[in-house]
Parts: C-alpha cells; structure tokens; sequence
C-alpha cells in the first residue's frame, strides 16, 4: 500500500493509501463521517487536498482504490482505458489537471476527445480541490448529445423529464398528471414513471398507456416505467412497448448485486431493447436512435450496500458513471438529496454534491441530468433548490425533472417543478430539445416569444375539447 | 398584453380529483401563483415540525396504562436529534441506562410478543395514532385461544426499526411489534409504520420483517391496519417466521373509496 504525507508548518499528515487521501480530501458529508473516512479536521482536509494535487494522474491508472481482482467494475474501468486519449494531460498532476481543464487548451472538442482516456478515480480526485464555480465553468464546456426521439443536450437547451407518479398507479392520475407536465411544456427526455409496485402486469399496463399517449399526439419523446431491469427484460418477452431500460446502478460490483444487477444483466437488456428498434431515424443523417439505457445514481447508494470498501461516497459516485457510459444511456441523473440527511445532511451539502456529479459525468461523457430534490428530515428547503437548479442550469444540465407543483405523492420526496423548468428556460435563454419545441409550437401549446417559445394562454381546440368530454362524462 | 389576466388559471385543474398531485395550479408569468405557493410552504413547515418534534412519552404512557399496557421508557445511543439524523447506528441501539433498565429479573418468563413504540421520524405519528391504533389491534387479538403473553410495552425515543431487536431480544419475546413514526411526506405530516420481526436480536435485516405502512384515519384505517396486523402476528406466531417468506394474505377490506369517472389522454374516457 502506497501511503502519501503531506507536511503543515511542524506537523506531518500520513494517509494510509489512496483511498484515505481522496477521502480526506473529500469536501465535508455526513455521509463520510458516518463511513469513518471523513478527514478530522478542516486542516487535515486541506493537507489531503494540498498532497492530491501533487498526484500524477497517471498514478491513478496503477494504485487503484477498489482491488482489480476482486471488482468487475475496476476491471471495466482499467481495461477499457484509452491510453491514446489520455495523452493530451498524462503528464500532468492533478493540481496541472484543474488548471488545463479551465485553460482554454481545454473546449467541446478537446474534452470530448479526452472523455475516454479518463477514470472516475481523476475526475473525482480533481473535482475534491475545485471549487463550485470551478465545476460550472468546466462543465458548461462539454457537451453531450444522445437521441432517441429527440435531441437531448444541445447547446442552449434544456430537458425534462415528465414524473406522473401516482401512490396507487391508477391511471387516471397518471393521465392527469402527464397532462399538467405537457401542457407546461416538459417530457422532452423522457415521461417516466416510478410505479407503485413491480407487479409484472401493472408495469405492462403502464408502459401501453404512456405509449398510447406518445403515438395518439405524435409527441417526439420517450417513456420509461422505471422497475427493475428483469421486470424491463420479462416485459419485453411480453411484447411490452418498451422505449428505454431503467436501472439504478453504483460504483462497485457488490454495490450493484444489491440492486441485483451485474454488467452482464445490463448488457442482456440493452441488446433487448435495441432489437426492438423503437427510436426514430433522423432526417439529418440518416440515423435511428439507439440510446436506449436510462440510469439512476447517488452518491451514499454503496455505504448503505455496504460496498464501499473504505472509500469515500463521491469517489464511488464517479465509479458508476464509468458503469453507465459503458452502456451508451440516452439519460443518467443523480438523484441527488432523495438518500437523506446521514449522507447529504442539509443544502450546501446537497448543492456541492449536485455540481460534482453533474462535473464528473460530463467529462466522462455522459448526457448528465439531475434529480434536484431534498426529503423532509434533510436540512433544506425550495430555496436550496432553486440555488442548485440555477447552478445546474449555468453549468449546461442536460435535463431536470418535473413533476406538478415539486411534490411526488409517491416518493415522498420534493423535486423540481414543472414551473421551475420554465423559469430556468426563461432567465438563462434555454429551450427545449428541437423536436420537442417544434411539437409544442404545432399543437399549439407554445409560441415563439420573448427569450425562445412561451407557454400560451389559450388550449388549442384539440386539449380544450378533450377537457369539455371529460367534463361532459361526469 | 392588456387583456390577459396577471394569473392565468389552468382549466385543467378539475382533474385533481383523480390523484393527490399538485395538478392545475395555475401561473403568474411563468411562476406559482402565490396561493398554491403557501399552501406548500405550509406543508413543508407542518412536515419539519414533525421531524423534530420530541415524544410526549408521559401523555402517551398514561393513555397505554388506560388500555391496561405497562410501560417501560428507553433512549436510544443518539443522544438528541442532530445526532439521530446523521447517525442511523446509533438509534439502532439503546443507550447503556436503557439497556440495563430493560434486562428483566431473573427467571422471567419468555413472552409471546413484545410491543414497542418508537418515535422514529414523527413523533406526531405515534402521538395521534398509536395508541388508538393499538387498541383496535387488542380487541381483534382478545379472542385468540391460547391468549397473547404481552411483555411490558416500551416507548422509545430517538429510536430506529431496528432497535426492537435489541428490546424483543432483552425481554424474552418470541416476536417484536414496532410502531414507528415514519418519513413526513408533504401531506402525511403523520403516517404510522408497523414492523414485526420473528426471534428478535440485533443483526437482524429488512427482509426478516413484516411491514405495514401509512396507518392513519386519512391513510390505511385503524379497523383496516388492525385486522392485517392480527392476521400476520397469528401467522408469526403458528407458523413461526416471519419477513418475505411471510406473505400477506389477509383478506381484503373493502375500499371505502367511491367510484371515480376515469380519465385518459386518448379521448376522454379510458378504453380499457
């Protein structure tokens, strides 16, 4: 085990290995202490930051913070590792690191190109001695785009996902919310569905009528009803209309048996749903879109498995996304406050962790979005919120949730709102994806106004007469 | 610009009787109006409330002792709330003054079930609806032949789930019961949980327990909790285990819910 020190004024802190360092360094969590890997004090904090970015990157291609031989997910990271990407910053340390990723040496193409010739393990371990601003600005440089139906993370936009959670999944709530979401202009990622139960049947039911709404109205989206990825794999073999796999997943094999998956079952599903061939071929070049993966994480998910093998939680939250780009998902969120206050203890916590997993995922070239939320036993409120969802909006989210008026009756958590996604469009210029703002403008929901397409006053026929029948039926 | 109104109402809004969803609530430019603004900002007040209101464990141990419960108090090793939030361990276990208040004389018998209220994430819940939830459950029980052997029920503060494995396990108690005050959801300041665990001891997991959750008059009744809770114990009991090879299978009560037209995006009425 290689052990770093690192001296202030007459004393000299030692860490262990790398796993303690990156720990140490780690900007402070609820979640680190509660794991024991918390530095101890502010000054050790900064000691470790100090010997971090003296590390050469390269170093963290050999000593390695979860053993290769016993964890799939390291040997996916290592193996895959392109050595001719990561030419560009090998000589470089850590500290050098930050530096040339805010330099202008470092813009859309040339972050791009290096996304493949980087680990989890660098840009957590740059991420630990950058500031918030620091992981706006880098972040806002990549850029990331996937499709399905539509065109997600184009510069200037931004999407959303449409959350129609019901506590029962009857039906009828479900339409009315999803009804609320596009007539407030969201569902452009994707209109997902946490279900009630992983009932097989009532999975099925849910994924026809969310298909039903997507064909009757034509809309340039997808769905999603994210169960289990078996249950996704069963429905399929029903025939189920299944657009994009779910699964949550984290930085470590044992992590990822808790969820019951291996990269294998993974792999199994993706070729599942692309034999199905569901995405639409685009005019401009020809091509389906065959991102069909769609992934949850959060940092605290392997402490709670267990699987954490003593590092640090935003070490491990990197680790995923090394996981998730493997498989090519049109869509990855950090579902960032849901775990609670033992992890992520109040806002600033909550916002610091927001920006590193938005960072991180970025440069490793994922299509990041975030689940902007907080529990009720979590020190945060709305306005805790709205500071990280202007942040995340500056530094170029892919997408956001929505969901009416910030509160899921089936989670029990609060999220982003369907309102808070216009104002973010509205303050920062941002706009929908193309496909999905030229439907919104067709059917006559949206106008083009000041600072992109605006909400109208008055339904279009086709929705005001489809309240006048619902009305008439009572 | 002059004609349109500064809150644009949303038509839609009558569709909130399919579902709890803060639906239709309406703009000013594109921003919440400020009703539906208040009226979330007091639920999120009345759900923090909850989180960090402490146990009135006095009026709740009278009102066990009129149902004719003794009472025996604990704290948990999460000295106060701070602590608690941050540290799951630590209510997990019971402070070295509990754990030595608990431990019986010697030559105490074992006992069928032990019954322990925990504050856990509201206390609000287990003020409102522990008790009167426990008395449903005791007269569904009254009937059963052999009768019940209750041990001392305890009320526990700062506590977790898991706790009741320290406690059953203490006490001698073939099966612990822990009502426990759940995560405050934005309209349920107040649900009660229900965990039964067979054997009780530390270390036991998640899934060797038997959950009912969301028990308030507004939620899963008293009648409705109280009859499902008795047919699991009965089980627990005779079959001797409990957890996911426990399936619930208590027949149904009927829904009181009424009939709802139905909804659908595909031309007013469901299909289906």
């Amino acid at each position: 085990m290689a052990r770093y020190q690192q001296r202030i004024g007459m004393r000299t802190y030692v860490f262990d290995d790398l796993a303690m360092l990156m720990a140490h360094a780690s900007p402070e969590r609820s979640g680190d202490h509660l794991a024991g890997v918390a530095a101890d004090s502010a000054e050790a904090r900064v000691a470790a930051q100090l010997a971090l970015a003296e590390l050469p990157l390269a170093r963290l291609l050999e000593d390695l913070v979860v053993p290769y031989e016993i964890d799939e997910v390291t040997r996916l990271i290592i193996d895959n590792h392109d050595a001719v990407a990561f030419a560009p910053v090998a000589g470089l340390s850590v500290g050098q690191f930050r530096e040339w990723l805010l330099s202008d040496h470092a813009d859309s193409t040339s972050l791009a190109a290096l996304a493949p010739g980087l680990t989890p393990e660098m840009v957590a371990a740059v991420s630990k001695i950058m500031r918030n601003q620091d992981l706006i600005a880098v972040a806002r440089k990549c850029q990331v785009q996937t499709r399905f139906r539509g065109t997600i993370g184009l510069p200037g936009r931004l999407s959303t996902r449409l959350q129609p959670n019901h506590p029962t999944d009857d039906a009828s709530g479900i339409a009315a919310s999803t009804l609320d979401g596009l007539l407030y202009g969201s569902g452009d990622a994707v209109i997902g569905i946490n279900p009630a139960t992983d009932n097989l049947p009532q999975v099925i039911r849910l994924l026809q009528l969310l298909d039903g709404v997507i064909q009757h109205y034509n809309i340039p989206t997808q769905s999603c009803v994210l169960t289990h990825v078996t249950n996704t794999l069963h429905a399929i073999e029903r025939g189920a209309p299944v657009d994009l796999v779910f699964q949550s997943i984290g930085g470590t094999e044992r992590t990822n048996r808790s969820f019951g998956i291996d990269l294998a079952l993974l792999a199994e599903a993706r070729a599942a749903a692309l034999s199905l061939q569901r995405g639409s071929v685009f005019a401009d070049d020809g091509q389906r879109g065959e991102h069909v993966m769609y992934f949850e994480t959060g940092q605290g998910s392997a402490l709670s498995a267990n699987g954490h093998h003593g590092c640090d939680q935003q070490t491990i939250e990197a680790r995923a996304y090394a996981v998730a780009r493997h498989f090519k998902p049109l869509l990855v969120n950090t579902v960032v406050g849901f775990i609670g206050p033992e992890y992520l203890y109040d806002g600033k916590q909550i916002i610091r962790a927001g920006l590193e997993d938005h960072f991180c995922a970025k440069l490793l070239g994922l299509p990041m979005g975030c689940d902007i939320c907080y529990t009720n036993h979590a020190e945060a409120d709305q306005n805790d919120m709205d500071v990280l969802l202007t942040l995340l909006g500056v530094a170029g989210c892919s997408f956001i949730m929505g969901i009416p008026g910030s509160d899921d009756v089936m989670l029990n958590y609060q999220t982003t709102s369907f309102h808070d996604a216009l104002y973010l469009r509205r303050v920062l210029g941002l706009r929908p994806a193309p496909e999905f703002e030229a439907w919104l403008e067709n059917v006559g929901l949206f106008a083009v106004g000041s600072g992109g397409s605006q909400p109208l006053a008055q339904l279009p026929p086709r929705f005001a007469q489809l309240l006048a029948d619902t009305s008439g039926n009572l | 610009m002059a004609n349109t109104p500064i809150v644009i109402g949303n038509p839609w809004a009558e569709l909130r009787r399919h579902t709890p969803a803060r639906i239709g609530l309406g703009r000013a430019g594109i921003s919440l109006p400020t009703a539906p603004l208040l009226d979330f900002q007091l639920a999120h007040a009345q759900a923090r409330d909850a989180v960090h209101r402490s146990l009135d464990a006095a009026t709740c141990a009278a009102q066990l002792q009129a149902l004719g419960l003794h009472t025996l108090h604990a704290h948990s090793a999460a000295a106060n709330r701070g602590i608690y939030l941050q540290r799951p361990d630590l209510g997990r276990r019971l402070d070295a003054a509990s754990a030595a208040a608990l431990e019986p004389p010697p030559n105490s018998p074992r006992y069928d079930l032990a019954v322990v209220i925990v504050d856990g994430l509201s206390a609000l819940a287990v003020e409102r609806h522990a008790v009167p939830f426990l008395a449903a459950l005791l007269t569904a029980l009254a009937a059963d032949n052999p009768p019940w052997q209750l041990s001392p029920t305890v009320l526990v503060q700062q506590g977790r789930v898991a706790i009741g494995d320290e406690i059953g396990e203490t006490l001698n108690a073939d099966l612990v019961l822990v009502l426990i005050g759940e995560r405050p959801g934005l309209s349920s300041p107040d649900s009660l949980g229900l965990y039964l665990t067979g054997s009780p001891r530390p270390g036991r997991t998640d899934a060797e327990r038997n959950c009912i959750s969301n028990i308030r008059p507004e939620g899963l009744p008293y009648p409705e909790a109280a009859h499902r809770s008795a047919w699991l114990l009965r089980q627990a009991r005779s079959r001797q285990l409990t957890g996911v090879m426990l399936k619930d299978e208590s027949s149904p009560v009927a829904s009181l819910a009424g009939p709802v037209s139905e909804f659908s995006l595909i031309g007013g009425l469901l299909g289906e």
